[in-house]
C-alpha cells in the first residue's frame, strides 16, 4: 500500500511517450519500455511530482465516478510495481 | 506470419575504441573510420527507425564518444522522439562533453566496468589509466544526474569481484547494474580458453545475484546474463530473430544481431541503399530465422520453441557449424554433452589473453561487449483489471 501523503514522481530518465505506430501510450525507462493501458495512463497522467497519492486517487475517483478505495488499491499496485523497478520515486 | 515492428535499435556509431577488451564481441574485421556513416546519414536512419516503430536507441560502438558529432546525434534523436541511451566505457568523455550531452537531452548512460580496481580493469581493457579515468567520468555522470546503469562483464579472471561491483554501482548512484557473464562472439572466441568461467564460478555468480536482488530491492535493479555454456537452456537471443531489435553497423550494414555476420550464407543490406523499413520487413537476412518455420527438431516440437526460439543462431553457427541448428547450449541438442565437456576444458585452459589491434593504430583496441537489446521488448505492468 502507498501512504495517502506520499508524493509519487517520475525520476529523470523515465517519461511517458505516445507511440504513434502502435497507437498506445508507453513509459520509456532506461533500456525498458512499458506499455500503458488506459487505466495505467490515467494514473500516471496525474503524477506531477507535487500531488500526493491521496490527492491523485481522489481526483481519479471523481473523474471516473468510482470508489476511492478501489482506485487507491489499483493505483498502489501499479505504482508500487513501477517503484520496485525504480521507474518511480515516492517521497514519504 | 505477422512481422511486428522493432522496439530497439543499436547504432554502432564507430568501431574505434581506446580499449581492447579480450571479450570484444565486435567482428574480427573492424569497420575503418573512413567507412563510417556521416552525421546526416545517421540522423536519417534515426528518423526511419522512429517511423518504423523503434522507441529505444542505443548509441554504441566501439566507443561512441570517439564520434565528435555525438551530442549532435543525441539532439537529433531526441527531437525525433527516441529514448537515447549511451553505451560507453567512459574513455573519451570529458566533463564539458557530458555537459553537452546533457544539454542535448541524453536520457541514460550505460557505463562499462572491466574490473573493480585499476589492476584488473586496466589489464582487461588493455588501457593503462583507464580505470582512474572511468571513476572520474562516473563522478561527473553522478554530478549531472544522468540515470546510470553499470554494465559489468564477468569471466574467469574477474568473477570474484562481483560483490565489489555491486557496491560500486550503489556508490556511483546507479539505479541498475547489468551483470553479464562473458559471451563468445567476434573477437571473444579467440579468448574462450582464458575467459571461460568454471561451473562453480557460474553457480557462485547466480547465488550472489539472487542474494543481491533480495537485499537491494527498491535501491538497485540487478539484471543478469548467466553463463551460457554452463546452462541447460539457451537464451532468448535478441528476443527472437527479427522480432524486437536491429543493429546498424558503423558502415550502415543492418544486422539482426551483433554477430550475424558470422553466418556466412546470409547477405545483409545497407541503409545507404535501402530504407530501413524495407530491410526490416523484406530482407532475406531478417526473414531467415523469423518465427518457428525454419526450426529443425528438437526445436520444432518443443514447447519452449516460442520461449527461446531455439537460442542463438550465431552460437549454433560457431559451435555446431550450422546456424539453423538448435543452440548447443540446449539440453535437447545432440551437441549439448560435448559442449559442456568443452566448457569444462576451456575453463581449465591457459590464461594468456589475446588482444586485438585497431585498424591503423599501434595499440590494442576494442568495444564494450553488451548483451544487445534481446531483453528489451515492451512489457506490461497492469493497473488493476484495466
Amino acid at each position: 500500500m502507498i501512504a495517502p501523503g506520499a508524493i509519487p514522481a517520475l525520476p529523470r530518465g523515465v517519461r511517458i511517450h505516445f507511440d504513434k505506430l502502435r497507437d498506445t501510450w508507453v513509459l520509456l525507462a532506461p533500456e525498458r519500455t512499458v506499455t500503458l493501458d488506459p487505466v495505467a495512463h490515467a494514473i500516471l497522467s496525474e503524477v506531477d511530482g507535487k500531488s500526493s497519492f491521496g490527492e491523485i486517487t481522489a481526483r481519479l475517483a471523481d473523474r471516473y465516478a468510482a470508489p476511492q478505495d478501489q482506485i487507491a488499491a489499483d493505483s498502489a499496485g501499479f505504482l508500487g510495481a513501477l517503484r520496485d523497478r525504480l521507474f518511480l520515486d515516492l517521497a514519504p | 506470419m505477422t512481422i511486428r515492428p522493432p522496439i530497439a535499435m543499436l547504432a554502432e556509431l564507430t568501431h574505434r575504441c581506446p580499449l581492447s577488451c579480450p571479450y570484444c564481441s565486435n567482428p574480427l574485421e573492424l569497420a575503418r573510420a573512413e567507412t563510417e556513416l556521416p552525421t546526416e546519414d545517421w540522423v536519417r536512419v534515426f528518423r526511419e527507425a522512429a517511423e518504423l516503430g523503434v522507441l529505444q536507441l542505443h548509441l554504441s560502438g566501439g566507443e561512441p564518444a570517439s564520434r565528435r558529432d555525438l551530442p549532435e546525434l543525441v539532439r537529433a534523436a531526441r527531437q525525433i522522439g527516441l529514448y537515447t541511451n549511451l553505451i560507453t566505457s567512459g574513455i573519451g568523455l570529458t566533463e564539458a562533453r557530458l555537459g553537452e550531452l546533457d544539454a542535448a537531452g541524453l536520457d541514460h548512460v550505460q557505463l562499462s566496468l572491466q574490473g573493480t580496481d585499476a589492476e584488473m580493469a586496466d589489464a582487461i581493457g588493455g588501457y593503462r589509466g583507464g580505470f582512474t579515468r572511468k571513476m572520474q567520468v562516473a563522478g561527473w555522470i553522478k554530478a549531472i544526474g544522468f540515470p546510470l546503469t553499470l554494465n559489468t562483464v564477468l569471466h574467469r579472471r574477474n568473477l570474484h569481484q562481483l560483490p565489489r561491483a555491486l557496491e560500486m554501482a550503489e556508490e556511483m548512484g546507479a539505479r541498475r547494474i547489468e551483470v553479464a557473464t562473458v559471451q563468445f562472439h567476434g573477437w571473444a572466441l579467440k579468448n574462450r580458453d582464458a575467459l571461460m568461467p568454471t561451473r562453480e564460478q557460474a553457480k557462485e555468480a547466480t547465488r550472489i545475484v539472487a542474494e543481491a536482488r533480495a537485499r537491494l530491492k527498491g535501491r538497485l535493479v540487478v539484471d543478469y546474463v548467466p553463463a551460457d555454456y554452463h546452462s541447460d537452456y539457451p537464451k532468448r537471443c535478441m528476443g527472437g530473430w527479427g522480432t524486437t531489435g536491429l543493429n546498424v553497423a558503423p558502415d550502415g550494414t543492418v544486422l539482426p544481431c551483433h554477430a550475424a555476420q558470422t553466418i556466412p550464407h546470409l547477405t545483409f543490406e545497407n541503409v545507404r541503399d535501402k530504407p530501413l523499413s524495407d530491410i526490416w520487413y523484406q530482407s532475406s537476412a531478417f526473414n531467415a530465422y523469423r518465427g518457428t518455420g525454419w526450426m529443425p527438431e528438437p526445436c520444432q516440437s518443443c514447447d519452449r520453441r516460442e520461449a527461446d526460439f531455439g537460442g542463438c543462431r550465431c552460437q549454433a553457427m560457431a559451435l555446431a557449424g550450422d546456424a539453423g541448428a538448435t543452440d548447443p547450449v540446449c539440453i535437447k541438442s545432440p551437441h549439448h554433452a560435448a559442449l559442456q565437456a568443452r566448457a569444462a576444458a576451456y575453463a581449465a585452459g591457459p590464461d594468456a589473453l589475446i588482444y586485438r589491434t585497431a585498424p591503423g593504430k599501434p595499440l590494442p583496441h576494442i568495444g564494450n561487449a553488451t548483451t544487445g537489446p534481446e531483453s528489451r521488448s515492451a512489457e506490461r505492468i497492469t493497473a488493476g483489471n484495466g
